[in-house]
């Protein structure tokens, strides 16, 4: 749990939005995220986010489901427990393959979004700050951090005349923490009079 | 958008090799008919006759796929393929051509009774075959002549139309009320399409050309399989004409982006391929009736067993392998390579279904085969090519044009 400060600008246009987040990482400041009422397409090559490897993780566990599969039926049917099916011959391939594509699909897919809500650290009662109610309805913030070298105003300034509808200073919790909103922070009370 | 290259112009190069690949394969036409056509010997006269339908039935399906490939796109409201629109157009004007050969071809085998192809075509044997009499409601020639028939014109005549349509985006800006009106012309005339070609290429079409070579064997799969073969084909085909526009320069809109969707549907659509032949073959394989496993028998235990097997690695194999990563879908030269590889699996695929049958004692692929599939190549260049210099390369006032420009995958 650590508090940082943030400046938080809000656009309600795309077509704004690219532009200044263009300048605002051209000015050097460090984007902490931008929150979006729905996916912009080209936003994260633009905020300098780096391809999710979400993929390769989901073709690691796909093999990983081919092998435990493969592996237990043939064990089960050639070594532990030979049957005779309709005739067939004990390593029947062909038979094994749907439940063998099951298991790949069932362990990409599990493991996948494990995976995505361990990396974007979403599970019950994990809870993070929100920044701006209306993110998930019209507006879109752009956060940025404020180091020891970041000059507040400068940036507010620099915000707004960037076509920044909102900008504000707000000081949170920058990762996530164990608990309810109603004890910690209560997010759609900080409401600013020029969100309503 | 000023510096657009709008005009295709066939370079010399093209043309030479479009010609010269005509040539050796009117060359290997003529040989074959001379030493197989004519020949006494029955084996001889179905492999030659054989060989030609299967090429004719590939490409004429494949460059069908292009059309079906504008027209799903068309239903679905996808705007991204709008820069390639023109390149697909283009192949799909094979089918009128590839078609006539198709007809002539299906036309004579039936007309002329040639019972070694078409076993239904013998009325002796149907008479005394409850299966055969069972199924002579589909399987005659009449009906097989005015469905084949039906099946090229329509698809010629519902892409004419289509492409028709799709020139009136030349013709100047649109305002919102005409661009309305030609969306709603193109999905009405799009639906008209993809009814018959359900109607066609999803069953009725591969059942009577292709399936009924084996005509006490059937298989529900059948014509998605088929269909699933020439679509994947038809996707490599219009990549390698992007591809090849790219390279001599036009096509400036299309970025890796649409290669990269051009790609998807490549990796999707083996896959789809994959899941129906193997659909195909377990449920057979399982149930291990006689009737049933004649398909398989001397495909996988005969002479065919290493291109039965050769067929899956290629078109399977090789495709989920290869076009999983996402840099393999944007990079020019892998793309080509695998488009190239899967026209040619298919091709083979083909090859099977129609020769497996005919021929199952043994293998025939030879000088034949690839002689008539470089006529075929030849012919599909030489008219692709040519379409693609006869009209803008670029929709250019298609209303969903910006969705392409602005394509990101």
């Amino acid at each position: 749990m650590s508090k940082k400060k943030f400046i938080v600008g809000c656009f309600d246009d795309e077509a704004v939005l690219f532009p200044a987040v263009k300048k605002v990482r051209t000015a050097g400041y460090k984007i902490h995220d931008v929150y979006t009422p729905f996916a912009v397409h080209g936003l994260d090559a633009a905020i300098g986010e780096r391809e999710t490897s979400l993929h390769t993780a989901g073709f690691i566990y796909g093999i990983t489901g081919t092998t435990t599969a493969l592996s237990c039926i043939s064990w089960i049917f050639t070594r532990d427990w030979p049957l005779n099916i309709g005739g067939k011959p004990h390593f029947a391939l062909p038979a094994w393959i749907p439940i063998i594509f099951e298991l790949t699909v069932l362990f990409s897919a599990v493991g996948m979004v494990l995976t995505f809500c361990y990396l974007c650290q979403i599970a019950p009662f994990v809870k993070k700050h929100h920044f701006h109610p209306r993110a998930t309805d019209d507006l879109f913030v752009m956060v940025i951090e404020c180091t020891s070298k970041t000059n507040a105003e400068d940036l507010k300034g620099f915000l707004a005349a960037n076509g920044a509808v909102e900008v504000n200073e707000q000081v949170a919790e920058s990762g996530w923490w164990w608990g309810r909103y109603d004890k910690d922070e209560m997010p759609f009370e900080n409401r600013t009079a020029a969100a309503y | 958008m000023a510096s657009i290259r709008e005009q295709f112009e066939i370079p010399g190069k093209m043309r030479t090799w479009s010609l010269a690949l005509i040539g050796v394969g009117a060359l290997a036409l003529i040989i074959g008919l001379i030493t197989m056509g004519f020949s006494s010997d029955e084996h001889e006269r179905t492999h030659f006759i054989g060989t030609l339908m299967y090429n004719a039935i590939f490409w004429t399906l494949v460059c069908n796929a292009a059309m079906f490939f504008i027209c799903a796109l068309t239903l679905a409201m996808g705007g991204w393929e709008i820069a390639i629109r023109r390149v697909s157009e283009a192949i799909s004007v094979m089918v009128p051509i590839f078609g006539a050969i198709t007809f002539v071809l299906l036309i004579y085998v039936v007309a002329t009774g040639n019972h070694h192809i078409y076993h239904w075509l013998d009325k002796d044997v149907v008479e005394n075959d409850p299966i055969l009499k069972g199924k002579s409601g589909f399987l005659n020639p009449v009906f097989f002549i005015i469905w084949t028939t039906l099946i090229i014109g329509l698809w010629s005549l519902l892409g004419w139309r289509m492409r028709q349509l799709g020139r009136e985006a030349d013709q100047g800006p649109m305002d919102l009320e005409t661009g309305r009106s030609f969306i709603w012309r193109g999905t009405v005339r799009a639906a008209m399409f993809i009814v018959w070609f359900a109607l066609t290429v999803g069953s009725t079409a591969p059942w009577l050309w292709l399936m009924s070579i084996d005509a006490h064997w059937y298989s529900t799969m059948y014509s998605w399989y088929t269909f699933a073969s020439s679509f994947v084909s038809g996707i490599s085909l219009i990549a390698l004409w992007v591809i090849y526009l790219k390279n001599k320069g036009y096509l400036e809109i299309v970025r890796q982006d649409h290669l990269h969707d051009l790609g998807k549907f490549m990796f999707a659509f083996s896959i789809f391929w994959t899941y129906l032949w193997f659909s195909q073959f377990m449920l057979i394989w399982y149930a291990n009736i006689p009737e049933e496993t004649v398909y398989f028998k001397h495909r996988l235990q005969g002479p065919y067993k290493g291109i039965f097997f050769f067929n899956l690695i290629i078109n399977f194999v090789c495709p989920i392998l290869i076009l999983m990563k996402r840099a393999a879908k944007r990079n020019y030269t892998l793309m080509t390579f695998m488009a190239v590889l899967i026209l040619f699996g298919h091709w083979i695929d083909f090859y099977q279904m129609v020769m497996g049958s005919l021929s199952p004692d043994h293998v025939t692929l030879g000088w034949l085969d690839f002689g008539i599939l470089s006529l075929f190549v030849g012919l599909m260049i030489f008219f692709v090519g040519r379409s693609l210099a006869s009209k803008p390369l670029l929709a250019k006032y298609h209303p969903f044009l910006k969705e392409s420009v602005i394509h990101q995958v």
